[in-house]
């Protein structure tokens, strides 16, 4: 554990200064600003319900459909790429920390990443929302409580991501040219997004249609007006974590045998 | 013997890189692994490191096997291997602070680290931007940062000015002599390993061709007596007449093969008598380089 513990502190202070770590705060805070910006100017009062699902909804919609996944191919392949680049695959793999230690490490931070991301996506939304109430006091954000359900559409969307992300994850590890990966990733988003967006009966099995599923599975609440379920743990989230569980196990046997470069 | 290989072999698909190779590496010495480029010299390295998975054989290091007592052994190996592997974003001195926090090392052995390779004055600056000197040496410090038992280098050298060269050479020689750490460095300049190294093995198309102490080389090296004389053909003429060949004939010196020391001085004594100026006259080894030569020509033959 301790070795665990060790590597992913030094994931973190690898990553502070690169690109990779600082895109999880600066991408939440450039759409949700930008969005921001579009309700401030052309929102038209409407109930408090229907103003959160504008604003929230503008952000999902383009995080779901095609963001959150080219956000995930990117991650996977920032955190493996600083060792790609470096050349350090070796000296990580000679060092005194067992290798599942630095795999698991180099995983979880790119996870916490995602998580992070994510998360102040929720908080942007709910900051900005009350903002917009108080800069334009006709918009009556604050008399619908949305919060809870935000928080379970992002955690819904975080669940739905992992298993892009190990299969990502694993490809960015596996190959050191960019362009591989992000090109897998790149065309299986496209797929997924197709899958989804037509209903296509087994999409569910399809890692990189579960963020779109996510958000389409979110339905108003059977007999309560106003409500809506997040609809949290659906097959498809099921079928994330799985996928997720699986291809991190794969992935580590495949780097204990592998010989390095 | 700090490293025991038995049989170690390792092939990349059909090519055989490393050919059971035994390999005895004893306590406190400083152990020249020579080869030309391509002999299989980092292969055997990533072997001992585990970074390759042993095909054939065994590796031992410090008395226990490398497959057993990984992390117990890792833990006290400090390497370089090829070029140095460096985060170019970050500066020298937080590369250091990096490796130092992950294997819980004291912040005062990174200061002590930039100091011993003298990258104080860098530090700061981004590891991208270093010389590739200044890399190798960063790479140095980041091997010896774990104050490591064994030190495995691999052409440490390379990239380094003259006073760089010897600047690592005088920091392995004193590593060894003062702190009594072993280490293992490879090379393919042959006159640098044999400025430093107590003991040699000789690699080439991943076999062993020589192992032993630097004296047992020179044993079998062939001593030679260099003769300064003032006319070397005619003196070398006077010689043959007089049962000695001469091995080389120069503009300066003539080389006869060394047998005794009485040979020597007769042979000294023979040419004053024949009327020839002698200015000096002293035994000298073959140097590692022909050797080496000699070594690997007769391998191939």
């Amino acid at each position: 554990m301790t070795g665990f513990i060790l590597s992913f502190r030094s994931e973190f202070y690898k990553s502070r200064k690169t690109l990779g770590f600082w895109c999880a705060i600066i991408l939440p805070f450039i759409i949700c600003s930008l969005v921001l910006w579009g309700s401030y100017t052309h929102v038209k009062p409407a109930p408090p319900m229907i103003l959160w699902l504008e604003l929230a909804g503008a952000i999902l919609n383009v995080m779901g459909i095609l963001l959150l996944p080219m956000y995930i191919i990117f991650v996977a392949y920032s955190v493996n790429s600083i060792e790609h680049k470096a050349d350090t695959w070796k000296t990580l793999f000679s060092l005194p920390i067992s290798k599942w230690s630095v795999y698991a490490a180099k995983y979880f931070y790119a996870l916490f990443l995602v998580l992070l991301c994510l998360l102040l996506f929720a908080v942007l939304t709910l900051g900005y929302g009350y903002l917009l109430g108080s800069l334009r006091p006709e918009l009556k954000f604050s008399d619908y409580a949305i919060s809870s359900l935000l928080f379970q559409v992002y955690l819904k969307l975080f669940l739905s991501s992992l298993g892009i992300l190990s299969i990502q994850f694993l490809l960015s590890l596996l190959w050191s040219d960019f362009l591989k990966p992000m090109g897998v990733g790149f065309v299986c988003t496209i797929a997924g997004a197709i899958a989804g967006g037509s209903h296509w009966k087994y999409a569910y099995l399809f890692p990189y249609s579960h963020p779109l599923l996510a958000i389409s599975g979110i339905s108003p609440r059977q007999g309560k007006a106003m409500q809506f379920d997040a609809n949290v743990w659906n097959k498809e989230i099921f079928v994330s974590l799985i996928v997720a569980v699986v291809v991190f196990i794969v992935g580590y046997f495949i780097v204990e045998k592998r010989s390095v470069k | 013997m700090v490293i025991k290989t038995e049989g170690l072999s390792f092939h990349f698909g059909t090519q055989q890189v490393v050919k059971s190779l035994s390999l005895n590496v004893p306590e406190g010495s400083i152990y020249g692994f020579l080869g030309p480029n391509g002999a299989g010299k980092t292969t055997t390295i990533k072997l001992l490191l585990n970074l390759l998975k042993t095909q054939e054989g065994s590796i031992s290091i410090f008395g226990e096997d490398l497959q057993r007592n990984r992390i117990n052994i890792l833990s006290q190996i400090g390497s370089l291997i090829e070029q140095p592997a460096i985060y170019a974003h970050l500066s020298g001195k937080e590369n250091l602070q990096n490796r130092a926090s992950l294997l819980q090392l004291p912040r005062k052995r990174v200061d002590e680290m930039l100091h011993l390779v003298q990258l104080e004055e860098a530090a700061d600056k981004k590891a991208g931007k270093y010389s590739l000197g200044m890399k190798q040496r960063l790479g140095i410090a980041l091997a010896l940062l774990p104050d490591p038992r064994l030190l495995i280098l691999d052409e440490p050298t390379n990239g380094l000015d003259p006073n760089g060269i010897i600047e690592i050479r005088e920091l392995m020689i004193k590593l060894v002599s003062e702190h009594k750490k072993t280490v293992f460095v490879s090379s393919h300049m042959l006159s640098e390993v044999e400025k430093m190294a107590t003991h040699v093995g000789i690699i080439n198309h991943g076999e062993l061709l020589f192992q032993g102490d630097v004296k047992d080389l020179e044993s079998i090296s062939q001593p030679m007596i260099q003769v300064e004389v003032a006319n070397t053909d005619v003196a070398a003429q006077f010689l043959s007449q007089n049962g000695i060949i001469a091995a080389d004939i120069k503009k300066d010196i003539l080389l006869i093969p060394y047998t005794s020391q009485a040979a020597m001085a007769a042979t000294n004594r023979l040419l004053i008598e024949g009327g020839h100026t002698v200015y000096s006259i002293h035994k000298i080894h073959k140097d590692l380089e022909k050797l080496f030569l000699s070594i690997t020509q007769k391998a191939q033959a």
